[in-house]
């Protein structure tokens, strides 16, 4: 399974993203492939995703995708991720 | 892996910022004191939140003002402004802003170290609440982990 966490820079909130999706997918024992990528690559990063995990401000820029689009509100929250990637996967 | 250098010079405590745009100019002020960004860092990292809104407010009361690696940064650093009167970035859930925490990387490839640095801080949720309350320089490098110099 492949997960793309974006962000407007690539950087900084989308790693945070990525480096607290792999804590919630080890505490729900899942494996997948987490990569952080900008806005502006969406299309070619993700192509092959099945999740991608985001702020509310980039749904609009990600457009129509085959992946579910999770919007996460505090990204340090491990248990917001799990519970909302359980959702997802479930 | 280690968080980026947080010394003294790159902390501010409970200064007043009229909104948000001035709170992250003072984080980049910060930076650039520290000798991590040259001082167009802040605008850079302004015009991050003017393109794509408000994201940067990553949990509740937290900013994480950084732009993207290039010739404005020097080193990889972090800054942290804690502001008197909190700050609206216009989040839909975690305005309003009391803490703003600076971030500059020298190469996209080595942020992830870092930034796994910061989360271990942060997934402690009462972390933000300790630096906002925070009164001196040396009480935030105890509560970011960081030995002072």
């Amino acid at each position: 399974m492949k997960i793309v966490t974006i962000c407007g820079a690539g950087i900084g909130s989308s790693g945070v993203l990525k480096i607290n999706a792999e804590r919630a997918l080890k505490a729900l024992d899942l494996e997948a492939t987490v990569v952080a990528a900008d806005v502006s690559t969406v299309r070619t990063v993700a192509a092959d995703a099945q999740i991608i995990l985001t702020s509310q401000e980039f749904v609009e820029a990600i457009g129509k995708t085959n992946a579910d689009v999770i919007v996460i509100v505090n990204l340090f929250d491990t248990s917001e991720l799990a519970q909302k990637l359980e959702d997802a996967l479930g | 892996m280690s968080l980026p250098p947080l010394p003294e010079s790159a902390i501010e405590i409970g200064v007043g910022a009229k909104d948000w745009r001035a709170a992250v100019a003072l984080s980049g002020e910060a930076l650039a004191r520290s000798g991590a960004a040259h001082p167009g860092y802040a605008h850079e990292m302004i015009r991050m939140i003017e393109d794509h809104g408000p994201y940067v407010v990553i949990a509740p009361g937290l900013a994480l003002a950084h732009a993207r690696p290039g010739p404005q940064v020097i080193a990889n650093g972090l800054s942290i402004v804690t502001l008197k009167e909190p700050v609206r970035f216009g989040h839909a859930h975690n305005d309003p802003v009391r803490v703003v925490l600076g971030l500059a990387i020298t190469e996209a490839g080595a942020h992830l170290a870092a930034v796994a640095a910061v989360a271990n801080i942060f997934n402690d949720s009462s972390a933000i609440d300790q630096l906002a309350a925070a009164t001196t320089p040396a009480e935030v490098q105890r509560i970011m982990g960081v030995t002072p110099e």
